[in-house]
């Protein structure tokens, strides 16, 4: 399980600053069970972007964006809609962002922030990894996360150090910023390099002090008194 | 004349590097002191180089202010979070310390303390604005100092990439250190004037111009040439300067290696603004090659 939250509208829409045809895609896995990109959000979603006056070339729920072979057998039937989009938004968890950016040839932005669950993790058959930052930068970096897939977690560019696309701390990897910068060219997004990030919340890195106790933050309710008491009676 | 008034004014200018020990003998920087005052407009003091613990920079720095040679602060993000980065950098104000060059910093693993956790709270881009922001009298949460520095604030960047997207993630992150504060650049080390010609290209080309000083290690042998070539990223020694040192006999390799660095100097020196020689282990020997380059 992966619990992600909505991020501001106003952050989302600023995303959108250039765009004015934009494809939705939310997930119907954790991403519905948070509350935050399930056919209900993307509905919600769809008509907060029209009325902001962007054009909503199409929105589909996907059973599970972190898998890969899923998101384009499900797309399939929306490719026109797709292409006739600038940008698409999709609502899920870093890994989901992900997965579409990856499955997608156009500009994808993430429309939601993933919360550290202080390590209940799901699992999921792909590459790609998520820290969980609660401030996703999937935006800025063509769709692939640069606290996982640079092996230093930079934010503000390579370190330099690669060899042959090769990272210099991992050498079996490929470095990061590297595919960043091939996934940015190819999608006409060079630009972005220029974006000059935050410094990263690390108050927002750290799992919340609740999620220590309940891995199923706000997907469960908590027992409610009542029935604790009457569980002690019996 | 102090780096930042030599480089403002467009004059060529001259820094090197060294760094503290581990332990609180000093002799050695009181000697690195003597020897290079006078002669170098400014000496970088290593941050823990290779994230191995030794004395700290801060400290090294003063002592350099204190003994009459200028400091280049040089400041990682790896062992401090944006608390300790900022007071130490008013600390390094306070005791006269007016250059600091932000870097991001090794990971702990390369180092004598490989257990110990990293930092990088900022990093380097994120430090040069931190730096800006102190210029200007406040700190990074906005609050407004009782009295702020005036740092001049440099940055290093690679010449050398071996893919177009490395060079150009090098090209990129150049430019958001000097949006970022960056009012000087010293450059990894250069054994090929054509490919720093071709990087200085680029350089012209930027809106904002800040003065690039090119970096030089003297070679000590072929094996040290090919183990940089193996091993440290950006570093790139021709196969005729390998050739070159091993043609030659031991007890005349360090004279080679110093005739090998002064002519690069001399080759790159119309087309940059300084030179930043790292002489790893020959920092007393800097004057002689520069006496060497004509400097
Ligand atoms: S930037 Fe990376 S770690 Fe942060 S939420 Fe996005 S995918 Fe996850
Ligand atoms: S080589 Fe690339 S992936 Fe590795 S730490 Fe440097 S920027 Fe990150």
């Amino acid at each position: 399980m992966i619990l992600s939250e909505q991020k501001p509208f106003d952050e989302i829409i600023a995303y959108l600053e250039k765009d004015k045809n934009v494809f939705i895609v939310g997930c119907n896995g954790c991403a519905e069970s948070s509350g935050s990109g399930g056919p209900k959000q993307v509905a919600e979603m769809k008509e907060k972007l029209t009325k902001a006056g962007k054009n909503v070339t199409g929105a589909k729920s996907v059973d599970f964006l972190c898998n890969k072979a899923l998101i384009k057998s499900e797309l399939k039937g929306r490719i026109d809609q797709i292409k006739a989009a600038d940008a698409v938004l999709v609502m899920t968890c870093g890994i989901g962002v992900q997965c579409v950016a990856a499955a997608v040839n156009k500009p994808v932005y993430p429309a939601c922030n993933t919360v550290n669950l202080g390590g209940s993790r799901g699992e999921w058959e792909g590459i790609e990894r998520c820290y969980e930052c609660d401030q996703c930068l999937l935006y800025h970096t063509a769709g692939i996360c640069p606290l996982t897939a640079c092996t230093k977690s930079l934010v503000s560019g390579a370190c330099g150090g690669a060899s042959n696309g090769k990272c210099e701390v991992s050498p079996d990897r490929d470095c990061g910023w590297e595919l960043i910068y091939n996934r940015l060219k190819e999608r006409g997004l060079l630009h972005r390099l220029n974006d000059m990030i935050k410094p990263l919340d690390h108050r927002k890195i750290a799992p919340r002090p609740e999620m220590m106790s309940t891995p199923r933050y706000g997907l469960e309710n908590p027992p409610k008194a009542e029935t604790k008491a009457e569980e002690v009676k019996s | 004349m102090s780096l930042q008034s030599k480089l403002e004014s467009g004059k060529f200018a001259v820094s090197c590097e060294f760094g503290p020990l581990k332990g609180t003998d000093t002799h050695e920087i009181q000697e690195n002191i003597e020897v290079l005052k006078g002669k170098v407009d400014a000496a970088n003091v290593t941050d823990q180089q290779s994230s191995v613990m030794r004395l700290c920079s801060l400290v090294t720095s003063a002592l350099c202010v204190q003994g009459g040679l200028e400091p280049i602060f040089q400041m990682t993000c790896r062992d401090r979070n944006r608390i300790a980065l900022q007071s130490d950098l008013l600390g390094a104000w306070v005791m006269g310390i007016k250059n600091v060059l932000a870097l991001t910093g090794d990971l702990p693993d390369l180092g004598d303390h490989p257990q110990a956790k990293g930092v990088f709270d900022l990093d380097s881009v994120t430090l040069l604005q931190a730096i800006t922001r102190l210029n200007e009298g406040f700190d990074m949460a906005g609050n407004e100092l009782t009295g702020k520095p005036t740092f001049f604030a440099g940055a290093v960047v690679k010449v050398d990439s071996d893919t177009e997207a490395s060079a150009e993630l090098q090209i990129a992150k150049m430019q958001k250190k000097i949006a970022a504060g960056a009012k000087f650049i010293q450059t990894q080390a250069v054994y090929d004037p054509k490919t720093f010609e071709k990087f200085m290209e680029r350089v012209e080309k930027f809106k904002v111009k800040v003065p690039v000083m090119a970096g030089i290690i003297p070679l000590k042998s072929a094996g040290s040439a090919r183990f940089m070539n193996a091993n440290v990223a950006g570093i790139r020694v021709p196969d005729a300067l390998i050739e070159k040192m091993d043609a030659v006999a031991k007890e005349d390799r360090a004279k080679t290696g110093i005739q090998i660095a002064a002519e690069l100097i001399k080759k790159m020196k119309p087309m940059c603004q300084g030179v930043h020689i790292m002489a790893i282990g020959w920092e007393k020997r800097v004057p002689e090659i520069m006496a060497e380059a004509g400097l």
